[in-house]
């Protein structure tokens, strides 16, 4: 096993960061322009990354699979941005927001990282606000906030339902100044397919240009990986239909570890999906719950419509379980009850998997005008994609896989156990623990590009100095040949089965086995019967065309048989991890209600795993999670 | 639902492209016309054919990438973006016609894809606020009023796709730089750089090879983020008063 250091840094939690700051090594400006950095990515995370080491200085490559940095899946976040301003004056600080979110994550985040996260929050909304991001006003002009899952104060800023969207434009704005100014140089359409590692640290990548097939390499003095979550291993989930694990994977595999891979989050309203054909999941954002309120009928198997169901018979069953949160309890909680609902016979509409999210009595009271001017968008888009009318009737949602906790180990300067990676956004693990909260994501991935790495970097770089390699070196050569060889292979197959298919086939069995609710016995099943399915793939896949050309069937290819190595370790992870815990809920470990039943002598520890080859089963190494602000307490939102 | 589809093929960006003739049996109702997509090209690829190439990637109508003309219309017939337009826009054995964006600054790369960095270039050549990271002042400290945050927001919702571009008999981007120029023109942090901003985007706008507005408002009609033309009132308001500016040196 390998020794993990966090690198926390010593004193207080409300200093730790300060002095962080204070003791972290600097580059002069006249040096930065002597490092290369690559940035995979340009999402939030990414972008803002970017943005910010450009104007520093550095000279930056940064690249992302779409065709412009502006379509990074964060584009889709809808609900908003956590900071901890205060300006409601309703009893917001730092530290609660700290607290809430080492709570909300289920006590299986690091600390530390958490409260430099909180602490930064309120820097984020400013920057933001001076690129001219759009956010809600006040009449007065003042800024506005709405409130989210898992928190009684009103923290959120917004754009309308489209915040992500906004966040996001202002961070693409920032890195067009940047690459305007000469300091970034973008390869939009350029996908990772390697990590390259030389003498033990992480110096470069491979990779596929996706309009001309040419296989190339770059090298750097660091590495930083911001490419989002594995979500999509569930073929079926909120995530754009590009995102996939391929870059993390395979620093994975070049010996970065994946921690806590079991960590996935299901989001509780989603439009439910309505046939086979279904390609992705559409989620309505968490901020309709501050009006709509969710119910099923007490009866079990009542087909009436919505509008027959008499309001005694309807059970509204956050507003019973939780009443201090009610319809906001946080995401894990409200996904879980639904799923207990649907599993009662108590669902509606087909199949019985979909619940209620009601706005019948918010329009009585505010006027649909005012729940218009809210949630318009949201409620357009749920007309569009259901052909309901969300103001007539109530919204029928399901849960949906929408966000990882999970992802590639990393300390507190956000570097990999390799050392020269650094991993930023939803692609690392640390911040979330075992279950995100609204509105968190956004922050997470702004403070990781905006605040954090940009004071961080130095400590690896500064005694790196004249270490990049160059191209020619023969790991560029080896990753090369096998990124090559690798495609070949694909393309060569020609079996009958599509990728498709393959894709299909993993995530329904991910979802029954390793999905909302997890057991022994079926993440054994699923263990079983992933390696057979990755074999199938590799005998009868159907890959058409070549590797010179634009070829999405050899894109979506490659990433599928990632997932399908990846899928088997998430299965791994929630086999060992013998605890409930935020979005990890094994069955056999809960409470005489239901809830999820910690088991923190055991497991109050990041799981993290080593690659040790394609045929060895990979090694579990433990970073103990230390809590010594936020009291370990069972988490109740009742 | 059966129907035909003529569909643009083009093997690469110099090659030669034709409409080519395929059936789409047993489509849903309720499955969107890129999930239509993905079904004829499964059946292309069981028949050892290459699948057709379109761009897509969130399907919820927010990123921008999907980008077809269908019968005629940029994105077709819903006034939304492709992935949200469903199948039950359509009839019993219709026949469709689905091509690619067309526009002089959008090149053919294969199929149904286009190359739209010519929208990157303008956005680089000054859509944005320098602000530095570190440098900002509290959020609260720039108070601006809700009407301005409305107006500035409504224009900010562009989602980049180019149907604008793709819809307007000039191939014009003055819905897309407008949107921009507008968005940051209403904002208080917008100012240092408002003039400076409208005439380099302009600039670039031309260069790129985009056409000029004759007022066909086609763009307002296909844009799925519902973008109103008077952002094109806007850019030439404030391409006006910035030329002059600059005429007498006070830009």
């Amino acid at each position: 096993m390998s020794v993990l250091d966090s690198k926390i840094p010593p004193g207080p939690i409300e200093s730790k960061w300060t002095r962080h700051k204070f003791e972290s090594k600097l580059i002069n400006p006249a040096n930065r322009r002597k490092f290369e950095i690559i940035i995979v990515g340009s999402g939030l995370a990414g972008a803002s990354a970017a943005a910010t080491l450009g104007q520093l200085g550095y000279k930056v490559k940064c690249f992302c699979y779409q065709d412009s940095p502006r379509r990074a899946h964060s584009i889709a976040a809808q609900g908003g941005i956590n900071a901890a301003k205060n300006y409601q004056n309703d009893g917001d600080s730092v530290h609660r927001l700290f607290y809430d979110t080492v709570k909300g994550g289920d006590f299986r985040s690091r600390e530390a990282n958490v409260h430099r996260l909180a602490e930064v929050s309120v820097d984020i909304i400013d920057q933001c606000v001076a690129q001219g991001v759009p956010f809600a006003r006040e009449y007065g002009g003042m800024l506005a906030n709405r409130s989210f899952g898992g928190a009684q104060v009103s923290r959120t800023f917004y754009a309308r339902g489209q915040t992500g969207q906004q966040l996001l434009l202002g961070a693409y704005s920032a890195l067009n100044t940047q690459i305007a100014a000469g300091n970034i140089e973008m390869f939009p359409r350029t996908e990772m397919l390697d990590l390259v590692v030389v003498e033990g640290q992480a110096k470069g990548i491979v990779t596929r240009d996706m309009t001309t097939g040419a296989i190339r390499s770059f090298a750097a003095d660091c590495v930083l990986l911001a490419t989002g979550g594995y979500g999509n291993v569930f073929y079926l989930s909120t995530n754009a239909k590009g995102c996939n694990a391929t870059a993390i994977h395979r620093a994975y595999k070049k010996g970065a570890f994946m921690a806590n891979p079991c960590f996935t989050q299901i989001h509780p309203t989603c439009i439910p999906q309505s046939g086979d054909y279904q390609s992705k999941l559409t989620l309505m954002s968490e901020s309709l719950r501050n009006d709509g309120r969710v119910w099923v009928p007490k009866k079990k198997g009542d087909t009436r419509a919505a509008h027959e169901i008499p309001e005694e018979e309807r059970d509204y069953y956050l507003e019973r379980k939780y009443p201090s949160y009610g319809n906001l309890a946080p995401r894990d909680i409200s996904s879980r009850s639904a799923k207990e609902a649907c599993d009662a016979g108590r669902g509606v509409g087909p199949g019985g998997l979909g619940v209620y999210l009601d706005f019948a009595d918010a329009i009585q009271r505010l006027g649909a005008e005012t729940i218009k001017q809210r949630y318009g968008n949201l409620f357009d888009m749920y007309h569009q994609i259901t052909g309901d009318s969300a103001y007539e009737g109530p919204m029928r949602i399901f849960p949906a896989v929408h966000y990882t906790m999970g992802g590639l180990w990393v300390d507190y300067d956000l570097m990999s156990n390799l050392p020269g990676l650094f991993v930023l956004g939803e692609a690392n693990f640390s911040d979330h623990g075992a279950n995100r909260l609204g509105a968190s994501a956004l922050m997470q991935g702004l403070a990781d590009g905006y605040f954090v790495l940009p004071y961080t970097l130095g400590n690896y770089l500064v005694p790196q100095a004249g270490n990049r390699p160059s191209v020619d070196h023969p790991a560029f050569k080896q990753a090369e040949e096998e990124v090559r060889a690798r495609t070949s292979t694909l393309l060569g197959i020609k079996g009958r089965r599509s990728v498709d298919s393959f894709h299909r086939e993993l995530g329904l069995l991910l979802w029954d086995l390793c999905g909302m609710g997890r057991s022994e016995k079926s993440l054994k099943r699923a263990l079983a019967r992933i390696p057979t399915l990755r074999d199938e793939f590799w005998k009868n896949v159907n890959v058409s065309g070549q590797n010179e050309e634009m070829n999405q069937a050899l894109e979506k290819a490659g990433r599928v048989a990632d997932f399908l190595e990846f899928g088997e370790l998430m299965c791994l992870d929630a086999l060992e991890r013998r605890e409930s815990c935020g979005g990890h809920f094994r069955e056999e470990y809960q409470t005489k209600d239901g809830e999820a039943l910690r088991d923190d002598e055991n497991f109050a520890h990041v799981a993290a795993w080593e690659f040790k080859g394609d045929r060895q089963p990979p090694v579990r190494n433990k970073e103990q999670l230390t809590f010594e602000s936020v009291k370990l307490a069972t988490r109740s939102y009742k | 639902m059966n129907l035909h589809l003529k569909v643009w093929r083009q093997k690469s960006a110099n090659a030669e492209g034709r409409l080519v003739d395929y059936e789409a049996r047993n489509i849903p109702e309720d499955c969107s016309f890129l999930e239509m997509l993905d079904i004829v090209n499964e059946d292309l690829q069981a028949k050892g054919d290459e699948p057709i190439a379109f761009d897509h990637d969130c399907r919820e109508g927010i990123c921008g990438t999907c980008s077809l003309t269908i019968n005629g219309i940029a994105h077709g017939p819903s006034a939304t973006t492709t992935c949200q337009l469903y199948m039950r826009k359509f009839k019993e054995g219709e026949t469709i016609y689905v091509e690619p964006f067309r526009a002089r600054a959008f090149p053919v790369m294969r199929d149904l894809v286009t190359d739209r960095g010519s929208l990157d270039r303008c956005q680089q050549a000054g859509g944005y606020v320098t602000a530095a990271v570190g440098s900002a002042p509290d959020g609260n400290a720039i108070p601006v009023s809700k009407g301005k945050a409305d107006l500035a927001m409504e224009a900010a919702a562009c989602i980049g796709c180019g149907a604008c571009v793709a819809a307007c008999p000039n191939g014009s981007a003055m819905l897309f730089v407008g949107a921009k120029v507008a968005h940051l023109a209403y904002l208080p942090q917008g100012q240092p750089e408002r003039d400076r901003r409208v005439l380099s985007m302009v600039r670039q706008m031309d260069k790129e090879g985009f056409g000029n507005c004759s007022n066909y408002y086609e763009c307002e009609a296909v844009c799925p983020a519902e973008i109103p033309a008077i952002v094109i009132t806007k850019l030439n308001r404030e391409y006006a008063v910035a030329s002059l500016k600059d005429t007498i040196g006070a830009a």
